[in-house]
């Protein structure tokens, strides 16, 4: 048993005796801490995970308060509907608002939360209906088998049941197929969204899943205190549930309950002592609350849940011992029609990057596209995987039109890419790294992750990540950190995650750089046992050495023109290319 | 001669992964030093170190003093200027507004010799005298390098860093900026350049330093340098023993 | 509704609209700068009108004692700096500036309150009492993380707020205050009167927005910040250090919102926490600028001032919630005409 189970375990056990044993006080607070931690859980899959922020929490919290508070009151409403109402409501709104907002690079999300957090606590203040600022009074108790939950302790079950199955089916979403594709898009999209993730979806679907969970929260506070006005749905208290979250840490989905726990108490003590020591009521634990929020940025910008964590390393999962590989595109026969670029332009501003390059490559070829810096090599990388929209010209692959699909629909063709910038994610482990570009092989999606309904799937994903990673020789690695590793065994990572996306052609943008000798011959023998399996190969190098010996043909570039194109000795020999690259005082 | 610029033991990490380790070099006042080696092999992690634009270990003495602790800015105004791979101009200000932030700390100090200086890189670069109420992202590739050199001669420097100046630049082009280069050195001042170009900087240069994956393998003048077999195999010619 | 509550309404979305969009005006500034969104711009409001009114009715200003307390802790912070790195030179300086020059204003501001001077005086000494608050907060909250990611420093800037916002409760107590207006001019146009302090307010906006344009145009140190705006690794290289450009435009920041708050006070009554709510209209109209445009910022807000006027006519309860759900068609706006490229940010 680790020790993780052990705390766990007593926590439970705790949770359990708690409402009847502590005072009526102490459960009252350990009601507003489970509350608390759903909103909290929220926003540390929204910002400590997805790197999305909102202020506005607090008015998806006071949606689902007021949805059951009016429609029981009112139409006497059993609450258990009034919670799918209010749900669906929350639904509604916050996919328009993420639809809105998210599209917008990353500021205008908290700025716009901000603004409807206001708005919507002053409609609820103004709305003759919902009582104007001093609410609906008298919401019914909830109702469970039989049970009226009418009093704090009782209420207390209800509230941590929920919250825990809220924290658990966390849990299992942030490790699955959607739950690394989450993970990736704080510092990773531009990868992700190479490997076929569609990340603006996956930004609106942890943006809706955070409200949700607020709504839920707001249903259960309508019920516990039988009451709702629009105080507790206002912007500070919005403010408060993303310090929760900060505080807490996204490290582990525990840090909602943790950073609830310690704001909850803290401002507790606050109200209690500090109104004493300043001779006058108000808030000022909010001067407390903003100094201390500071310097946890300054200090420890990732909370207090990393230092939590390291007393509770997780055990190494063991791969499962024999999952069926998953089923492999058919590959074109050797020699066949593989990618064709005819006349592709870019230009950035007046700067004409690419200028109506041609070329073809075969199925089976390693092909170099060498150059000096600045030619516009990177750049028709961005053009062949769809990246950059190109100004002119057309790529087929494979026979058909590419030039014209988005970087996400390229990639179930066939074709994966590494980049110059090694881009992986470096909290992660290798294996999960990997597995990432084996996305669109997998379908499940994040209902089935958080209940648990595609380890069948997800064990296919990992054996496949874990094979390609042994093929590449990290076979021993797939337990690290990816952010461990040397530079040379991270771009073979990147290798090992191209490969999982099943490619016929794999783009190479130059493999070799900051290689030591040793890792790079490592890396050519690497290619060349690719090659031999069939794989076709388009490498964008600099090192010549590498390249001479490794490659079938050259395509030489500068200043985003073809200048040559033949074999290594023709290309050695050419004059044209001796002169671009040399081109020295004379 | 005394060294202007003296480099003990340099480490420069991003993260875990270290991209310069234990790099020394001397730059001498006056001359010029280059220092070559592949994509990738940490030279302009190495420039940047030495601007302060990047926290390094060891020791960067410059002028006598031990600067390593130095911040960007205050480097600037004891006469280290870098001109960097990608240029950094303010494209959306006028390239004379650009030339006038290159002075920016003798500004501050109320220097008096500004205006002359205006004059003397306007003689030098008589295309940007012409384009001088010009916005600076309008410029060709070629005027915008003389812009970034430009810029960083307004500031007075005793020591210039110049990071693959060459970088994207016609054949043409490229000459007239080694000319520039080497007609500086007469001026006084002491030069650290980078290049891929590896022919035409150890043409221009003292001595030079070959950078590989973060460490220094080799160096010496840059003549025995350009003669020296490993050097020619890798950087000078794409066969050894090119003819040329 | 008649030509002459139309009028009266234009006039006065134009006063609150001239108010916003000097705010607009600065969150830009401090938003190219510094990639700081300057949500705390509200608490210099605040700051400024409850400062000038303290010091109207003859009290000593509670900013004056806040002033050197944050004197104090810059000064903490700085010497323990100055220390490790060894540059006892700079000590003299730091003391002087962070200790000495507080406690100065503070004996001032103790001396020359009740005797109740001019009001030119008293706004002189407000802003001075306000003001160097700017560069400070910067110091002590964003200069170490200056190069965090925009959503760090948004953070950072909503718990600043809420610091600040606690502070005025402590040093300002929970009565609002209103200033007497500069000027009880009235003036016939036609169908319109034209208040004195309208004209005041536009004029003093209209007469900042040229000097802050003159001194972008036309000053180094206007060209060193507007370099920092363009390209950061490009004005450190030429000697311009972020923390110099950023304690420039907190500085800038925070006497425009606290010459706000003192041209706002004689229109509204400004309580402690009244500061969010119009630093965040100004922030509606920087928002239609995209963070970035100074003349749609200002056109914006000014946007924002009519709407609100007119919001408060018809209905007058829904008042906020009209002007901050403008926000959500602004956005669909942006988002529709913004071709956003997926940048990575940590």
């Amino acid at each position: 048993m680790t020790r993780a189970r052990l705390v766990l375990g007593a926590f439970l056990a705790f949770m359990l005796v708690a409402p009847l044993a502590l005072p009526e006080f102490h459960v009252t607070l350990l009601n507003y801490i489970g509350l608390y931690s759903i909103v909290a859980l929220g926003l540390v899959l929204l910002t400590g995970v997805g790197g999305l922020t909102s202020f506005g929490q607090a008015a998806f919290v006071g949606m689902g308060a007021y949805t059951t508070a009016y429609l029981t009151t009112t139409y006497g409403l059993s609450p258990w509907l009034t919670l799918l109402i209010g749900l669906a409501l929350t639904f509604v709104v916050s996919l328009f608002l993420g639809v809105i907002s998210l599209r917008l690079s990353g500021h205008y999300l908290p700025l716009g939360t901000i603004a409807w957090g206001i708005s919507l606590y002053f409609l609820f203040g103004n709305m003759e209906f919902l009582g104007g600022y001093t609410g609906i009074s008298s919401v019914p108790a909830i109702n469970l088998f039989g049970v009226a939950l009418d009093s704090g302790r009782k209420f207390d079950y209800l509230i941590w049941t929920l919250a825990l199955l809220a924290l658990l089916s966390m849990h299992n979403l942030l490790d699955s197929r959607s739950g690394r594709a989450i993970r990736a898009l704080k510092g990773g999209g531009l990868m992700a969204e190479s490997f076929g993730v569609d990340t603006a979806r996956m930004k609106i679907i942890i943006f809706v899943h955070a409200a949700l969970l607020a709504s839920l929260s707001g249903w259960l506070y309508a019920h516990l205190l039988r009451f709702v006005n629009p105080t507790p749905f206002s912007i500070n208290a919005g403010i408060e549930y993303l310090f929760m979250a900060v505080v807490g840490g996204a490290a582990s989905v525990w840090g909602a309950v943790v950073g609830a726990g310690i704001l909850t108490i803290l401002k507790q003590w606050l109200q209690d002592l500090l109104p004493k020591l300043l001779g006058q009521s108000g808030n000022f634990e909010m001067i407390v609350f903003g100094v201390l929020l500071v310097l946890l940025l300054q200090r420890a910008r990732e909370g207090v849940m990393p230092l939590v964590v390291r007393y509770f390393p997780a055990p190494r999962k063991p791969l499962p011992a024999s999952v069926p590989a998953l089923p492999r595109r058919v590959r074109p026969a050797a020699g066949a029609a593989l990618l064709e670029l005819r006349r592709v332009r870019k230009a950035f501003g007046g700067l004409v990057a690419v200028n109506d390059l041609s070329f073809a490559m075969t199925s089976g070829e390693i092909l170099g596209l060498i150059g000096p810096n600045g030619a516009g090599k990177t750049t028709v990388f961005n053009l062949v995987t769809g990246v950059l929209p190109a100004v002119g010209g057309e790529v087929h692959f494979r026979g058909e039109r590419i030039d014209t699909l988005s970087a996400r629909a390229i990639v179930p063709r066939g074709l994966a890419r590494t980049f110059q910038q090694v881009h992986l994610l470096p909290a992660m482990s290798v294996l999960e790294n990997v597995a990432i570009g084996a996305h669109l092989r997998g379908t499940k999606g994040v209902v089935s992750a958080a209940l648990r309904l595609e380890r069948g799937e997800e064990a296919m994903l990992l054996g496949e990540a874990a094979r390609q990673l042994e093929r590449v020789g990290l076979g021993t690695s797939i337990h690290e950190q990816a952010g461990s590793l040397s530079l040379g065994k991270q771009r073979i990572l990147e290798i090992a995650r191209a490969l999982c996306a099943d490619p016929v052609l794999l783009l190479l943008d130059e493999p070799a750089a900051g290689l030591r000798y040793q890792e790079k011959r490592a890396l050519a023998e690497l290619l060349r046992k690719l090659k031999s399996e069939g794989m076709s190969i388009l490498l964008v190098e600099h090192d010549m050495d590498f390249v001479m010996q490794l490659v079938d043909r050259l395509v030489v570039m500068d200043f985003g023109e073809k200048l040559a194109e033949g074999l290594p000795q023709e290309i050695q020999t050419n004059p044209v290319v001796v002169e671009a690259y040399l081109g020295g005082v004379k | 001669m005394s060294a202007l610029l003296e480099v003990r033991g340099l480490c420069v990490a991003y993260g875990k992964v270290e991209a310069v380790h234990q790099a020394a070099l001397r730059v001498e006042e006056g001359r010029i030093v280059t220092v070559i080696g592949p994509n990738g092999a940490g030279k302009t992690t190495l420039l940047a170190a030495l601007m302060g634009m990047l926290p390094a270990r060891g020791s960067i003495g410059y002028a006598g003093e031990d600067i390593t602790r130095v911040e960007a800015e205050q480097r600037v105004s004891r006469g280290l200027c870098l001109v960097p791979e990608r240029r950094e101009l303010f494209a959306a200000m006028t390239v004379e507004d650009n030339l006038v932030l290159g002075a920016f700390h003798r500004y501050r100090k109320r220097d008096k010799t500004i205006a002359a200086d205006f004059a003397q890189v306007y003689q030098l670069f008589p295309r940007l005298k012409e384009r001088r109420r010009q916005l600076a992202g309008t410029l060709s590739g070629g005027e915008r390098q003389m812009l970034a050199l430009a810029r960083a001669l307004m500031s007075r420097p005793r020591l210039l860093m110049l990071d693959e100046p060459s970088l994207g630049l016609a054949p043409l082009i490229v000459r007239d900026i080694f000319r520039v280069i080497a007609g500086l050195r007469d001026t006084g001042v002491s030069i650290l350049l980078v290049e891929q170009n590896a022919r035409a900087a150890l043409q221009v240069a003292d001595y030079g330093y070959v950078l590989e994956t973060g460490e220094i393998v080799l160096e010496g003048p840059s003549g025995d340098l350009a003669s020296d077999a490993r050097v020619i195999e890798s950087y000078l010619g794409l066969v050894s023993g090119n003819p040329d | 509704m008649n030509a002459e509550i139309a009028l009266f309404l234009i006039q006065d979305g134009f006063t609150n609209g001239a108010i916003y969009a000097l705010l607009a005006l600065a969150l830009v500034l401090v938003f190219a700068v510094t990639r700081v969104i300057f949500i705390p711009q509200g608490e210099f409001v605040a700051y400024g009108a409850l400062t000038l009114a303290s010091l109207q009715l003859g009290k000593l200003p509670g900013t004056a004692w806040l002033l050197l307390g944050v004197g104090l802790a810059v000064a903490a912070l700085e010497l323990t700096q100055a220390l490790r790195l060894g540059a006892a030179q700079r000590i003299p300086a730091i003391i002087f500036n962070y200790i000495v020059l507080p406690a100065a204003l503070l004996g001032l501001a103790w001396w020359a309150a009740p005797q109740k001077p001019a009001l030119t005086l008293q706004i002189l000494l407000a802003l001075f009492l306000v003001v160097p608050l700017g560069p400070m907060v910067y110091r002590l909250a964003y200069q170490p993380l200056a190069s965090a990611s925009v959503l760090v420093l948004l953070i950072i800037s909503v718990a600043v707020h809420f610091a600040m916002t606690g502070l005025g409760l402590v040093f300002f107590g929970a009565e609002g205050s209103r200033t007497p207006p500069f000027s009880d001019a009235q003036w016939k146009l036609g169908v319109l009167t034209v208040s004195g302090q309208s004209l005041w307010v536009m004029g003093a906006s209209l007469a900042l927005i040229v000097a802050l344009l003159l001194f972008f145009e036309h000053t180094i140190y206007g060209k060193a910040l507007r370099a920092t705006a363009i390209n950061r690794v490009g004005a450190r290289l030429v000697g311009v250090s972020p923390a110099m450009a950023g304690k420039l435009s907190f500085t800038l920041a925070a006497l425009i919102g606290a010459l706000s708050g003192v041209l706002i006070a004689p229109i509204t009554t400004i309580y402690y926490d009244s500061g969010f709510l119009v630093g965040l209209k100004g922030f509606v109209g920087a928002i239609m600028g995209g963070l970035v445009s100074y003349p749609l910022a200002a056109a914006g807000a000014l946007l924002v001032g009519i709407l609100e006027a007119y919001a408060s006519f018809w209905a007058s309860a829904y008042k906020e919630v009209i002007v901050f759900t403008l926000i959500i068609p602004v956005l669909l706006w942006r988002s529709l005409t913004t071709h956003h490229i997926e940048e990575d940010e940590e």
